[in-house]
């Protein structure tokens, strides 16, 4: 219960701190809005001279694109952890964190809240909406339930993947880039699996597991029958991912011993 | 002309301190190449060509468009706005050398560091990983040089006037942030301009963008004629003179109107 008060006063600053600054926050929503209008026409050009991408249409690859969207959108939302490492580690932040009574990725989570990532939702669910008519999807009473369960699975993933990489700052305090790295990885994601070799497969699936944000879970809407095994791994795979970065966490926190000053 | 020499070898001796973290940035390129193979490939299937580029072409233009895009990707932008948010703009005016091209020459020396230590050997490790073919023809590789050096000067100049607007704007991240997106797509570094459909082409005939990474890169793949390949030189000597214009005029405005917000 003291947890979600403590969300509910994080997010009243947190209101308060945004919207002191409307100008940005609008130039922010179209640079988002931009970037993924970006990808959609990279996506539409292609299939320009195309039809086909290893047995999927360009509608269902909009569509994935479109649900890669979503729980991305959540991702970002709530774990905005890309500079852990400069911000809490180099400049001795996690200190601060450490000495109140709250769990301390929880803390971090709610310091570093950038709620205007979760329009980037709505633009998904636009585009899922657009790509789910054209393609005469039928929407049952139990798909809303389902989309729910697998964005949350979906963004657990990316947040326990990004976790762990945060992690690693306890153990080495060196910079590393691996951050953007991952983000690059995770763009695999957002295409089908099966046009990848088999390596990238198998990493996709289970060590880097990009594929459960994106294809996986669309491919269950997009009624493609081979994929339903994974699609309803989602939730699975990111209650493993998540759990165990906390689990790691825990232990860094015990390694932390303070940059000084 | 001494300083500004000096600058480049400064800029140089810096990147060398920090270069463990572009071992990881090979790596990262290398992936997103990666990427993009897969992804040409399979939208190839059995296709001979698309738009006059086989597959084998298509993942040359990926690989030499990743790499090129070492050398000519700066942060100008970003460091000059910093720099003028922070107010330390104001010490830089009073030196005595040409702030803008200050910029550019630091911008070169990063660029001239990363084709060493990025570049070549990034290039190296994709050839043995991919099926890329490079020609050996050294009139491509002349016309490539040069072509670079224009994508550079380009690049840097929409840059700096980006970096510029920090004046008028106070905080424009999201500007940079987008400029950056839409250079990515309109420069011809994710799809090249051919794919595009006629009317799209028609609008980026007239737009400085795919002097950036298009016209090297097809230069590079063979894509264009050695006819084809001039004037397409011509064309992004000619975008490096106009853009020129703009930036003078927004920098004596600039001046003007200069507020330190500190520092």
């Amino acid at each position: 219960m003291f947890y979600v008060s403590m969300f509910f006063q994080y997010l009243s600053q947190y209101l308060k701190t945004r919207l002191q600054y409307r100008a940005d926050l609008f130039v922010e929503f179209f640079s988002d809005l931009l970037s993924q209008a970006i990808n959609l026409v990279f996506i539409l050009v292609v299939f320009g001279h195309t039809n086909m991408l290893h047995g999927w249409n360009r509608d269902e690859i909009i569509f994935i694109y479109g649900f890669f969207l979503v729980p991305y959108a959540v991702f970002s939302a709530f774990f905005n952890i890309w500079d852990f490492n400069e911000r809490y580690i180099v400049k001795g932040e996690l200190d601060r964190i450490l000495t109140r009574p709250i769990h301390s990725l929880f803390q971090i989570i709610l310091e570093r809240l950038e709620l205007e990532s979760l329009f980037g939702a709505l633009t998904g669910l636009a585009v899922m909406f657009y790509a789910g008519s054209r393609l005469g999807i039928e929407v049952h009473w139990y798909h809303p339930f389902l989309f729910i369960v697998f964005v949350i699975g979906g963004a657990l993933v990316y947040g326990g993947v990004f976790i762990m990489l945060a992690c690693i700052s306890f153990w080495a305090d060196a910079r590393t880039s691996l951050m953007p790295m991952m983000y690059n990885i995770s763009n695999y994601g957002r295409y089908p699996v099966n046009i990848y070799n088999n390596i990238i497969r198998f990493v996709l699936t289970w060590i880097l597991p990009f594929a459960f944000v994106g294809v996986y879970p669309a491919a269950f809407f997009l009624g493609k029958e081979e994929w339903y095994w994974y699609s309803f791994f989602t939730p699975v795979i990111g209650i493993i991912f998540f759990v165990s970065s906390v689990l790691l966490w825990n232990q860094g926190v015990k390694k932390y011993r303070g940059a000084g000053n | 002309m001494d300083k500004y020499l000096e600058m480049i070898r400064i800029r140089f001796l810096m990147m060398l301190a920090y270069r463990t973290n572009y071992y990881t940035g090979i790596f990262i390129y290398s992936i997103n190449i990666g990427a993009y193979y897969f992804l040409w490939t399979a939208i190839y299937g059995g296709k001979e060509q698309i738009q006059g580029l086989s597959v084998i072409q298509m993942t040359t233009y990926v690989a030499i468009s990743w790499m090129a895009r070492a050398f000519y990707f700066n942060n100008l932008d970003r460091e000059m706005a910093m720099e003028i948010m922070e107010g330390k703009v104001a010490v830089e005016l009073i030196r005595p050398y040409n702030y803008l091209g200050m910029k550019t020459m630091q911008g070169l020396g990063e660029g001239i560091f990363r084709l060493f230590f990025f570049s070549a050997p990034g290039l190296v490790i994709v050839y043995f990983i991919f099926p890329i073919r490079f020609t050996w023809d050294l009139s491509v590789w002349g016309l490539f040089t040069i072509s670079i050096l224009l994508s550079f000067l380009i690049n840097t100049q929409l840059n700096l006037l980006t970096g510029i607007t920090t004046f008028f704007l106070y905080n424009n991240m999201g500007l940079i942030r987008a400029k950056r997106v839409v250079i990515d797509l309109f420069s011809g570094l994710l799809l090249p301009i051919s794919f595009f459909p006629g009317w799209a082409q028609g609008i980026m005939k007239y737009l400085p963008f795919q002097g950036i990474s298009y016209i090297p890169s097809m230069i590079f793949t063979k894509g264009f004629s050695h006819q084809q390949a001039i004037e397409a030189l011509g064309q992004q000597l000619l975008w490096v003179i106009i853009l020129v214009i703009p930036i003078q005029l927004l920098w004596h405005a600039a001046k003007k109107q200069l507020v330190i917000q500190g520092g």
